[in-house]
């Protein structure tokens, strides 16, 4: 098993290695066979969001241990050119009307935990948590 | 309680497995319903159908397993999917209180009170096509049996059109004049409205002030249906035609005014074009039906005249308007 924890995001194959990595890590953590789906879908939706709209960036993923219960962390980073407007991004309806896939609202749903920060010009960081229950 | 439903699957599974009847199947359909009212995932499903076949038929190939799998990846949208149409029901449901609200709003605001009178009846109707009301009809009258009629409709419906009638509404109380001639109230409203709203909002207005000591009434139109004068002497109906822009056009547009004396049993009929352009499955209503629907009941009371108009305008159109509808029927008396 892969001690690595993070994968850097340029081309579209990047985008299967970052699932493989979170699938692993939460298979070890003992997320049953749907959970699993849940993350890496999320995973998979970040990573696609970085290599579509900032070209490059950074996939990280954690183990957490919080109150003696574990859980996965996912971090998307980038440098690229920050979401103009966040409320709109984490409407329902906004990307799945367009076809862009669940979207962001779609990652938040099949977390546990989501925050995002981004700054126009500066980049994007989101981080989304699933707690093992 | 997972696990309880799991296990009632499974049950509901082995039946059909033993016997695959139509009553089985019907079993598992009203067990989906139940699933969908606890917001059940499609992915949980079959995670669920898996740990059920794998109780039961626990030397399946491998390859059966991970299709399984498979289809739990492929699900997860799906289930991503009935989630936002959840939630997408969720925010329609608070935008139709919130319309709802806004309603009662501007009934409250563009509510006007009918002048009572002498020898003249008044009936007047004004039903919305949807919730918010593009037509506005608006009173204003003073103890020497002068008033004056603003009945206005707005390029437009729902709810751009009823914050745009709101402007009218103000400007109408800003002018508080039963003395006001047409040609006066009508330009001072269109200067507002030309001010106020963008170049893709018109409004059309008929504007009446009528005197009860002569039965005389003056009219101005901007742009407006053209309101029917009936004759009781000859029977026969006559447009009142008279010249005059949609308000919102032009700052410069000025507007022309008529006269006409009511004589006993004479009706003004005033309406929007909600009226003109009902459709039914042989074409437009024309003017010609709706005056034959006045002529029907024309020893009624005005206001049973109006209703009697929308009643039948409706059934005609299978209960379906096309349009805010208004309609006001003055009648000498």
């Amino acid at each position: 098993m892969s001690n690595q924890s993070s994968v850097e995001i340029q081309t579209e194959w990047d985008i299967v290695a970052a699932r493989q990595l979170g699938r692993n890590v939460a298979k070890e953590l003992g997320f049953g066979t749907v959970d699993q789906a849940r993350i890496t879908t999320a995973i998979s939706e970040l990573a696609r969001n970085i290599y579509l709209y900032a070209g490059q960036g950074k996939i990280e993923i954690q183990r957490l241990t919080e109150n003696g219960i574990n859980g996965i962390l996912i971090i998307a980073a980038d440098n690229g050119p920050g979401i103009p407007d966040v409320r709109k991004v984490m409407e329902d309806g906004f990307s799945t009307s367009g076809g862009l896939g669940a979207g962001l609202p779609g990652v938040k749903r099949l977390m546990d935990d989501f925050k995002i920060e981004t700054t126009l010009g500066e980049g994007t960081d989101i981080r989304a948590t699933k707690w093992l229950r | 309680m997972v696990q309880k439903i799991g296990s009632q699957y499974k049950e509901i599974l082995n039946q059909y497995m033993q016997r695959q009847s139509e009553q089985n199947l019907y079993v598992g359909q009203n067990f989906s319903r139940q699933l969908i009212s606890e917001n059940t995932s499609p992915e949980d499903v079959i995670s669920m159908h898996k740990a059920a076949m794998q109780e039961l038929y626990e030397d399946m190939p491998e390859t059966v397993w991970h299709s399984f799998d498979f289809l739990i990846e492929m699900m997860i949208n799906y289930g991503l999917a009935l989630q936002e149409r959840q939630s997408l029901l969720q925010k329609q449901e608070e935008l139709r209180m919130e319309m709802d609200l806004a309603a009662n709003v501007q009934e409250t605001l563009l509510s006007t009170t009918m002048p009572s009178l002498e020898g003249l009846d008044i009936g007047l109707l004004s039903v919305p096509l949807r919730k918010m009301n593009g037509d506005y009809i608006y009173f204003i009258s003073d103890e020497e049996g002068r008033a004056g009629i603003a009945v206005a409709d707005v390029i437009g419906k729902g709810l751009p059109a009823a914050l745009c009638m709101s402007m009218v509404k103000f400007g109408m109380d800003s002018l508080n004049d039963s003395m006001s001639f047409p040609r006066e109230v009508l330009s001072t409203i269109n200067r507002i409205v030309e001010k106020s709203v963008d170049d893709f909002m018109f409004v059309s207005m008929f504007y009446g002030r009528y005197e009860a000591e002569s039965g005389v009434l003056t009219y101005g139109s901007a742009g407006h249906e053209p309101a029917m004068l009936y004759r009781a002497e000859t029977g026969e109906f006559e447009e009142l035609t008279v010249k005059g822009l949609l308000l919102g056009v032009s700052p410069m547009a000025t507007y022309e005014e008529k006269e006409v004396k009511l004589n006993k049993d004479d009706m003004v009929v005033i309406m929007t074009d909600g009226v003109t352009e009902g459709r039914t499955a042989e074409g437009f209503i024309d003017r010609q039906v709706i005056n034959e629907l006045i002529l029907r009941k024309k020893d009624e009371p005005a206001q049973t005249i109006v209703q009697y108009v929308y009643d039948e305008l409706v059934r005609m159109q299978n209960a379906e308007l096309s349009d805010d509808f208004t309609l006001v029927i003055y009648k000498k008396v």
